[in-house]
């Protein structure tokens, strides 16, 4: 079958089988690498993505669901100019990634909490960021990166 | 996964057409279907996605009953059932933020896995579950493991709850899967105490009737003193065992009535 939806802002047709996952759709119709497929099984995170404005998995939801929908990836991040977005240069200023893989996960889960939260606890950042795994910061510099993308001081306890 | 056809109907009468064919299956939120199809323990022909049908969505309460679609999921919960505030909290804390836009009510009651949260809170409530056809009450809904009284072809579209006076729900999460070790749901209404149990009976979510008529009497955790759980039916897996469970229900249900008095 023929999708159409609005990924980044742009009107894209692709093909697609019933069975095609979102995550498989960005990545292999659209060449849209940046969503990263992990564990494929839920867990993981790393291919988090907005749909209609909503954080999901995508590798769990068919892209058929997504006729028609405003999905937004990590390519849609950056600044129209090209360069880092507030969340993205927070990541990299506070050293929130080592190897990478999760990162646009990361970044896709910060930016929903953001929108809902402006201004998030530690401890509300922790909770959001339930469904993402990252096997090599220990989370607490991703913590640190999402509270300064949300204009707050990153001094926190030591553990 | 096999492939499948995918259809996507605007109301309930199409999707039942839809459904009629053999081994179509309804689909909601997926996130319990999609992981099962890629295991290949489940590979239907068709699958019916029921997200296109407006009627089955959104929250409204209308004196003392609350009646939530069936594809309303559990973030659209936990931000609308203010009315209801134990079933939002409930509602607020399945699996993880991305898990709970797309996972819905009526596909966590359809599924009835022994560990999900809303089994608790539908049969605790004395909810009644609207299907395609009927209306069933919750005490004859929940029907053993992974099993409903749903007939094939038919879905829930809706479910009523009636709002208790106080409730709580709480659950001891298995750290990894982040499913109910053990969750109980505690709702006082003006006739009596409900009591109902996830994660840890073989035969699924149940009602544990000793603490009711205790707690009917007395809404205080003190009032389960003397009662104690049979680890007979509990289920035993390497993440506890079946004493183990029977003990955490007690010490859930006392905590649960702590939170709701």
């Amino acid at each position: 079958m023929k999708l159409t939806m609005h990924v980044n802002g742009r009107e894209v047709t692709g093909e697609a089988e019933g069975r095609t996952l979102l995550s498989a759709f960005l990545r292999d119709a659209l060449g849209l690498t940046g969503t990263h497929i992990g564990c494929d099984t839920s867990q993981c995170g790393a291919c988090t993505v907005h749909v209609d404005g909503r954080q999901v998995k995508s590798c769990t939801m068919f892209a058929a669901e997504a006729e028609g929908a405003q999905v937004t990836t990590i390519e849609g991040m950056e600044n129209a100019d090209g360069s880092l977005s507030v969340i993205q240069q927070a990541f990299q200023d506070h050293h929130g990634l080592q190897c990478g893989f999760c990162t646009p996960g990361m970044v896709m889960a910060a930016a929903a909490l953001l929108r809902d939260i402006p201004q998030p606890t530690e401890a509300q950042i922790r909770a959001h960021l339930d469904g993402n795994i990252c096997r090599c910061t220990g989370y607490h510099n991703i913590v640190k990166a999402i509270l300064a993308a949300s204009g707050q001081p990153v001094a926190m306890a030591a553990e | 996964m096999y492939n499948f056809d995918f259809v996507k109907p605007a109301t309930v009468e199409e999707a039942l057409a839809a459904l009629s064919d053999e081994d179509a299956q309804p689909l909601s939120g997926g996130q319990t279907l999609i992981p099962s199809m890629k295991q290949r323990l489940n590979a239907p022909s068709k699958l019916v996605s029921l997200l296109g049908i407006a009627a089955l969505k959104g929250v409204k309460t209308s004196g003392d009953v609350m009646e939530i679609g069936a594809t309303t999921t559990h973030a659209e919960v936990a931000a609308q059932a203010t009315a209801y505030p134990a079933l939002a909290a409930l509602a607020g804390a399945i699996g993880d933020p991305a898990v709970r836009n797309r996972g819905t009510l009526g596909g966590s009651l359809a599924n009835n896995d022994p560990a999900a949260c809303y089994p608790a809170a539908v049969l605790a409530s004395g909810a009644t579950v609207v299907t395609s056809g009927r209306e069933i009450a919750a005490d004859d809904f929940f029907d053993g493991m992974f099993t409903t009284a749903l007939d094939d072809g038919e879905i829930v579209t809706a479910v009523k709850f009636p709002i208790p006076q106080a409730a709580a729900y709480v659950k001891f999460e298995q750290p990894a899967s982040r499913f109910p070790l053990c969750g109980v749901f505690v709702a006082k209404y003006a006739d009596g105490v409900r009591v109902a149990v996830t994660g840890a009976s073989e035969e699924g979510v149940f009602r544990w009737t000793e603490a009711e008529a205790a707690l009917s009497a007395d809404f205080s955790a003190g009032a389960l003193t003397d009662l104690s759980l049979p680890a007979d039916g509990m289920m035993t897996d390497l993440h506890g065992s079946a004493e183990y469970r029977a003990h955490l229900v007690k010490v859930l249900t006392g905590r649960a009535v702590s939170a709701a008095a």
